[in-house]
């Protein structure tokens, strides 16, 4: 990883059980508060990391436990955040992106992908039946971003 | 655990939910609310009070939107009172609130039902 860019990066790696999804969501929550965003902004950041971390223990692993891994980045002009994990892989990812696509309706109506949408600026997925998915999230601070350090 | 106080008030189940509601706590929820559907027959009406909810997602829309149906079933309504801003957000992008009314106080929702 060429970190010369970054002003700062951290990687998480955790079993997909359920227990870990608020672990994951508020560290990435913890992590973004050091660049300006609104307390809006990192509640957005917040349920669009728990979102993505639910869909790789939900739908990357189904009934198995894999690792799921964490990257977030503060860049100088965005937050970057990055949820891998090595499961099943999306057979159809234009399908999965339209609202309401779900497999298990019952359980979180589909929107999971329609959050993160919603509540960050970029979105891209990469995915590859049997190998895994991985989701990269960025958004910017409505304000200017962070200094680099000395 | 998301449930911290059930009661059933005439025909209506009252449910105090706490903290965040995600893919764990959504599930302890359901199980607790479904359990007091199935013995208590009588109940139609469902009021959830989410003074003390600070975070939901789509698996804690997911536990609401069942348990609405449940209550749509039995011919009754399904309410929210304190409701917090960032929680609301969530409500109305998925179009929850169209469904669920929301009200300011517990004798609001009560005089709903």
């Amino acid at each position: 990883m060429d970190v010369s860019t970054q002003l700062n990066t951290v990687k998480i790696e955790f079993p997909s059980r359920p227990e870990n999804v608020a672990f994951a969501r508020t560290a990435v929550a913890m992590f973004a508060a050091q660049m300006e965003f609104t307390l809006d902004d990192i509640d957005e950041i917040k349920v669009a990391t728990s979102e993505a971390v639910s869909n790789a223990v939900i739908h990357g692993y189904k009934d198995q436990i894999g690792i799921v891994t964490v990257t977030v980045t503060l860049h100088s002009s965005h937050l970057e955040v990055v949820v891998k994990d090595e499961g099943v892989g999306i057979a159809d990812i234009r399908q999965a992106m339209e609202p309401a696509f779900t497999t298990d309706p019952v359980q979180r109506m589909g929107l999971g992908l329609v959050f993160i949408r919603e509540y960050m600026d970029e979105v891209d997925i990469h995915s590859e039946v049997g190998r895994g998915t991985e989701l990269v999230m960025r958004k910017s601070p409505r304000t200017v971003g962070v200094e680099p350090a000395e | 655990m998301a449930v911290v106080d059930k009661q059933i008030l005439g025909r209506t189940l009252m449910v105090k939910l706490s903290g965040e509601l995600d893919l764990v706590t959504a599930e302890s929820a359901r199980l607790a609310i479904d359990g007091d559907l199935d013995e208590f027959s009588r109940v139609r009406n469902l009021v959830f009070d989410l003074t003390d909810v600070k975070f939901i997602d789509s698996s804690g829309l997911g536990m609401l939107l069942g348990r609405y149906k449940k209550i749509n079933d039995r011919g009754g309504r399904m309410l929210a009172f304190g409701v917090q801003p960032v929680v609301q957000r969530v409500l109305e992008m998925a179009g929850m609130t169209k469904i669920m009314g929301i009200a300011s106080s517990l004798d609001e929702a009560l005089a709903h039902c």
